[in-house]
C-alpha cells in the first residue's frame, strides 16, 4: 500500500508541475526549456526554510513567491525574444540554476540536501495534500481558460502583434503567465522536496525540463484534461517499467519528437480528430 | 461645412511629422488635421509614404521629428497598444484573424477591451455576454452577421476584410484608421465595401482611409490629403485636389511633366539666346 501511496503522490506532483508549464507554454504560447528551474527553486526554499525551523505549510507560499518572482524576471526575456530564441534563453537559465546549485555549499552543492521532512503529515495525509493541491491547480487552470485572461492568452499564443493592435498590453500578460506558471511550479517543487525528502542539482536539470515539456506536448498543448492524463501516465511509466527510468531522456525525447511530427495537437488533438474528423465549426464558444 | 469643421478642434493632429530610415527620408514634415466626423482620404502614388504615415500614427514606426496628437493628448513615444487604448483603431491591410475561433469570437475579443486592460482585471471577469452582443452588432454593421458562427479559416478575402473592420469598430474608436481596405477586391466588392465605409462614417465614426483605388476614394471621401515622395503636395476637397497640377503630375509620372516643363524652359532660353544672337 505504501508503494501505491508514494506512486500516487509522485504522479500528482508531476501533474501539478505539468499544469504549471501548460499555463505558460500551452495557454500563452511561450516555450520554456528550463521549467525544472522553478521546481528546483520551490524545493530548495522549502528545504532550507524547513531546516531553519519553519513549519512546512508556512514554507509553501514562500516557495511559490520566490519561484514566481524569479519566473517573472525570466519572463522578461520573453518580451525581447520569441519562439526558438526564448527556448534557448530558458534552457540557459536552467543550466545556470544547476551550475549555481553545484557550486554553493550552503545549498548542499553536489550532494544536495537530505533529511528533509517534518511535513507533519502521515504518508496518506501528504498524498491527500498533493492530490488536493493538484485538483485546485487544475480547477484554477480551467477557470483561467474560461476567463478573459484565458482569451487573451489564447490570442497572444496565436498572434501577439494582432493582439497589440487590439489594444492588449502583451508584455504584461506574458509576465503574468510566467509569474503564475512558475509560482505553481514552485508549489510542485515544495511538495516534491517533502515527498522524496532528498533534493540535489540533478533533480532539476535539463532532463526534467524536457520531461515536463513532453508531458505537456503529449497531452496536447493547452488542453487541461489532456495534460493531466499525459503527466499522470508518463510519470507512472518509469515506476512500472524499469527500462523507461533508465532511458528517460531517450523515451521522452522520442515521444516529444513523434508528437511534434505526427500530432502537434497532442492526445487532445488526436481525440478531437478521431471524434470530429471534419472540424469546420469554431470551437471555444462559451 | 468646412467652416464648421475648422471651428471645432481637430480630433487627430499630425504636426510636422518626419520619419527617416537611416539616410532615407520617408516622411518629410507632413502636417494635417482630422476633424471630428469626417472621412479623410490619405492618397498618393506607390512609395509616397502613406503606409509609413499610418505606421507613425499607430506607433509602429518612430517619428524622427514632429508629433501626433489625439484630442489634445500627445501620442508620441507610446507603444501601439496604448495608442489604441487612447482611441485609435487600426484595420490592417494584411487581414490576420484568429483562426481558432469564430468570427463572432474574434470581434468579441476586441469588444472586451474594457475587461482586458490589465491581467488582474481580465482574471476577474468570466462572462462575455455583452461582448458577444456588441460583436454581433458590429458584424451586422459591416454586413457579415450571417457568417458569425463560422471559422475565419474558410472565409474569402471580402468577408475577412469586413471582419477586420468589425474588429476595429468593436474597440469603439474615436478615429478609425483603414489601411487599404479595398486592396485585393474586385471592383464590385470594392464598391460595396466602400459604401459600407461611407455608412459607418455617416453613423458618426471619424475615419482616415488610406487607399489606392482613386475612384472609390473620390466617391466617398469628404476631404483628401495627397502625399508624394514623403511630402504633402495637396489637401482639400476631392475634385479640387484631383485637378491640382502637382497631383496630376505625381500620379501621371512626375518625370514626364517636370521634364516637359524643363524642355519648355530650355527652348525659351534657347530662343532668347537665338534672339540675342539675332540682335
Amino acid at each position: 500500500m505504501d508503494y501505491e501511496i508514494s506512486l500516487l503522490t509522485t504522479m500528482s506532483i508531476s501533474v501539478l508541475f505539468a499544469l504549471s508549464l501548460n499555463l505558460i507554454t500551452g495557454f500563452c504560447g511561450q516555450i520554456s526549456l528550463g521549467h525544472a528551474t522553478f521546481l528546483g527553486i520551490g524545493a530548495y526554499v522549502t528545504a532550507l526554510l524547513g531546516k531553519a525551523g519553519l513549519p512546512f505549510l508556512a514554507t509553501l507560499p514562500l516557495s511559490m513567491l520566490l519561484a514566481g518572482a524569479i519566473g517573472a524576471v525570466v519572463g522578461l526575456a520573453s518580451l525581447r525574444v520569441r519562439a526558438d530564441f526564448l527556448a534557448v534563453t530558458t534552457m540557459g537559465v536552467g543550466f545556470l540554476f544547476v551550475g549555481i546549485i553545484r557550486q554553493q555549499d550552503w545549498l548542499g552543492g553536489e550532494l544536495g540536501i537530505s533529511g528533509i521532512g517534518g511535513s507533519g503529515l502521515s504518508k496518506t495525509g501528504f498524498m491527500l495534500l498533493a492530490l488536493l493541491s493538484t485538483a485546485a491547480v487544475a480547477a484554477l487552470c480551467l477557470y483561467i481558460r474560461a476567463s478573459w485572461m484565458g482569451r487573451v492568452f489564447n490570442g497572444v499564443a496565436e498572434d501577439e502583434d494582432t493582439m497589440r493592435v487590439l489594444g492588449i498590453d502583451v508584455p504584461r500578460y506574458k509576465l503574468a503567465a510566467f509569474a503564475i506558471g512558475t509560482a505553481l511550479a514552485g508549489l510542485a517543487g515544495a511538495l516534491y522536496a517533502h515527498h522524496l525528502q532528498f533534493i540535489g542539482p540533478d533533480s532539476f536539470g535539463f532532463v526534467e525540463s524536457v520531461t515536463v515539456l513532453s508531458m505537456v506536448v503529449v497531452g496536447g498543448i493547452g488542453s487541461v484534461p489532456g495534460v493531466v492524463i499525459a503527466a499522470a501516465l508518463l510519470s507512472a511509466l518509469p515506476a512500472w517499467f524499469q527500462f523507461i527510468g533508465d532511458y528517460k531522456l531517450l523515451v521522452y525525447g522520442g515521444l516529444l519528437f513523434l508528437m511534434m511530427r505526427f500530432s502537434p495537437g497532442g492526445m487532445a488533438g488526436l481525440m478531437s480528430r478521431f471524434f470530429n474528423p471534419v472540424q469546420t465549426s469554431a470551437k471555444g464558444e462559451r | 461645412m468646412n467652416m464648421t469643421d475648422q471651428a471645432v478642434a481637430p480630433l487627430l493632429r499630425i504636426a510636422d511629422v518626419t520619419v527617416r530610415f537611416g539616410g532615407l527620408t520617408a516622411i518629410d514634415r507632413v502636417s494635417f488635421d482630422v476633424h471630428p466626423g469626417e472621412l479623410l482620404g490619405l492618397i498618393g502614388p506607390n512609395g509616397a509614404g502613406k503606409t509609413t504615415m499610418m505606421r507613425s500614427i499607430t506607433g509602429v514606426v518612430r517619428t524622427t521629428a514632429g508629433g501626433v496628437e489625439l484630442d489634445g493628448v500627445r501620442l508620441d513615444g507610446m507603444p501601439i497598444e496604448r495608442r489604441i487604448r487612447c482611441g485609435l483603431s487600426l484595420s490592417q491591410q494584411l487581414v490576420k484573424p484568429f483562426r481558432g475561433m469564430s468570427l463572432l469570437a474574434n470581434v468579441a475579443l476586441a469588444a472586451g477591451s474594457a475587461k482586458t486592460s490589465s491581467p488582474l482585471k481580465s482574471l476577474l471577469h468570466l462572462s462575455r455576454r455583452e461582448e458577444l452582443a456588441v460583436a454581433r452588432e458590429m458584424l451586422e454593421r459591416v454586413g457579415i452577421a450571417q457568417h458569425a458562427e463560422q471559422n475565419p479559416a474558410i472565409q474569402p478575402l471580402g468577408i475577412l476584410k469586413r471582419l477586420e473592420m468589425a474588429r476595429a469598430l468593436a474597440l469603439r474608436p474615436r478615429v478609425l484608421l483603414l489601411d487599404e481596405p479595398l486592396a485585393g477586391l474586385n471592383s464590385k466588392e470594392a464598391n460595396a465595401l466602400s459604401s459600407t465605409i461611407q455608412d459607418i462614417n455617416r453613423q458618426g465614426v471619424t475615419i482616415v482611409l488610406i487607399e489606392h483605388n482613386l475612384g472609390e476614394v473620390m466617391r466617398i471621401c469628404s476631404r483628401l490629403v495627397v502625399l508624394d515622395n514623403g511630402r504633402k503636395i495637396a489637401e482639400g476637397a476631392p475634385r479640387v485636389v484631383m485637378n491640382d497640377p502637382a497631383v496630376r503630375a505625381a500620379y501621371l509620372g512626375g518625370d514626364t511633366l517636370a521634364s516637359a516643363a524643363a524642355d519648355q524652359s530650355d527652348t525659351t532660353t534657347a530662343c532668347a539666346a537665338l534672339g540675342g544672337q539675332h540682335a
